[in-house]
């Protein structure tokens, strides 16, 4: 009874200690990756642009919605300029890193941890330790730097477009006067409230980086192996944003 | 049972007394073997006698329990891991299904040990890459992606690769399996050409006897964790030892048991209810 009480957390416990050691490895193969540009300009348009169209539609559709509910919450206080601001700072600080996050771990992090688990099983990556070619510099690193680095980006790509949603739906449709959305909008969001939206992409860009290589990389080499790493990618991913997302926002409020 | 023949200098892979288990089950207890340079030596043995991980010992993916690993003598397990890359780029290893990459087109496949290590103009590794594909019977083919190679193909490919920066020691995992008989024959052929034109050691691990007979200079045999008999393929042949005439002779029962260990076939026929 203790002991089946026990287990599952010494098993996580033991889980966090080799995904840490797994980061710490690659962290030494970054500055040797980064002398490679063209490997990891590859990722980023791997992770990134291939993800653009998703991450547009849906912010596009977040901000549409966002204007919709948002005049008619407004809209009973009698207070619908503030759309602008209110719409803007959701976008910023929560909806924009978040969704951002959680659309880029089920469209990048699967495929890059499919991808690497395919390596794995069909001896790629041990060819090339044979060929003396360090898979870690080669595979791994290219990969999770590559995400690191689109993820803010399609962040910040995600907020300006849910903006341009709200502005559609608020300004264009319903008629929130155009001038006072702007400026409520500019009055009221901080450089630092940017600053949390980046500091949050940038943070959820390494988690779910690190999650999609580190479940592709230890992936057992079968065909059941790399299904169970990709679903655990998103799984994991999703549950990481939204307990950091937390974490970030009760230290930075 | 090691080649008395030759004296150490000449062997370019040595195995002394290894002992390696894994999971509490032995896999070698006292493996000695020596892979003479220049000549193309064969590893030969039932299923499960460990011939691949006689392969992982050798380029230093996993360590022997007891014993020790010399290839051009140095100790393989005693390695740092620069030492143990720069030892490794002296070797070519072909594998079972080709390993290539499967992003890259064939002709970066080639390419892809002289980039990853070297940094030549694009003329001369255009150069380099087209000859090796050319040995191989596939310079025409540099263009195409590995999906849409046949599986004799992609092995031909994977040998260009695995000698493309002229490895001293080159290695074959297998290199038969699966393959009809005109690719075998042509893997065949070119194993000894490469050898013999390059000048390099091949060491291959195969249980298809017939084949690698034709080429082979020297052949061991393995069963239960060692060496059962060694030397000339065609003195094999006649070896009157019953495990090595089951072997080479492709019998099917003898002390490697056609029957995996099972209860009385009669009773269990009849319906005795197995709990």
């Amino acid at each position: 009874m203790f002991k089946a009480l026990v287990k599952p957390m010494t098993d996580t416990l033991a889980g966090f200690g080799r995904i840490t050691w797994f980061l710490l490895r690659l962290l030494a193969q970054v500055p040797r990756a980064l002398l490679r540009p063209g490997l990891v300009i590859y990722q980023i348009y791997n992770a990134g642009a291939l993800s653009l169209v998703i991450i547009m539609t849906c912010g596009l559709f977040v901000g549409m919605v966002l204007g919709l509910q948002g005049y008619d919450l407004l809209e009973r206080f009698g207070s619908e300029s503030a759309l602008g601001s209110g719409a803007a700072l959701a976008l910023i600080k929560e909806l924009g890193p978040v969704i951002a996050s959680l659309l880029f771990a089920g469209r990048a992090g699967t495929a890059l941890a499919s991808e690497i688990g395919l390596m794995r099983a069909t001896d790629q990556l041990v060819a090339m330790e044979i060929m003396a070619v360090d898979p870690f510099r080669r595979v791994v690193a290219p990969r999770f730097l590559g995400g690191v680095i689109a993820l803010p980006l399609l962040t910040m790509i995600f907020i300006a477009i849910g903006i341009f949603g709200v502005q559609l739906i608020g300004v264009q449709q319903l008629g929130v006067d155009q001038g006072t959305f702007w400026s409520q909008m500019r009055g009221s969001v901080d450089v630092e409230d940017v600053m949390q939206g980046l500091i949050k992409g940038c943070v959820f860009g390494v988690a779910c980086s690190l999650i999609a290589v580190y479940e592709g990389y230890t992936a057992e080499p079968t065909a059941e192996g790399v299904g169970r790493a990709t679903t655990r990618t998103v799984v994991n991913s999703a549950v990481m944003t939204l307990i950091l997302d937390y974490m970030i926002t009760a230290v930075m409020l | 049972m090691p080649n008395p023949n030759v004296t150490p200098s000449d062997n370019l892979v040595e195995i002394r007394d290894v002992h390696y288990s894994v999971g509490g089950r032995a896999i070698f207890t006292g493996l000695t073997l020596n892979v003479p340079r220049g000549k193309v030596t064969a590893i030969m043995g039932p299923s499960g006698t460990g011939k691949t991980t006689l392969l992982r010992l050798i380029t230093g993916q996993i360590r022997p329990t007891r014993g020790q690993v010399l290839v051009d003598g140095k100790e393989v397990s005693q390695l740092s891991r620069p030492e143990l890359y720069a030892l490794r780029q002296r070797m070519g290893m072909l594998f079972q299904n080709g390993a290539l990459l499967t992003d890259i087109s064939v002709f970066e496949n080639v390419a892809f040990p002289i980039r990853e290590h070297t940094r030549l103009p694009e003329q001369l590794i255009r150069h380099l890459v087209m000859t090796k594909l050319q040995t191989v019977g596939l310079r025409g083919a540099w263009k195409l992606l590995p999906h849409e190679l046949s599986g004799g193909m992609a092995r031909r490919v994977a040998l260009a690769r695995a000698m493309v920066r002229d490895p001293e020691l080159l290695i074959y995992d297998e290199p038969f399996a699966g393959l009809d008989p005109i690719s075998m024959g042509v893997i065949l052929r070119l194993l000894r050409k490469v050898n013999d034109t390059l000048n390099i050691t091949s060491m291959v691990v195969t249980h298809d006897v017939e084949e690698i007979s034709l080429v082979a200079d020297l052949c061991y045999i393995l069963a239960a964790g060692r060496v059962v008999a060694s030397g000339d393929p065609r003195a094999l042949k006649n070896d009157q030892s019953e495990l090595v005439r089951q072997f080479m002779n492709g019998l099917a029962d003898g002390p490697v048991p056609f029957h995996y260990p099972a209860a009385d076939y009669h009773s269990e026929l009849l319906g005795e209810l197995l709990v």
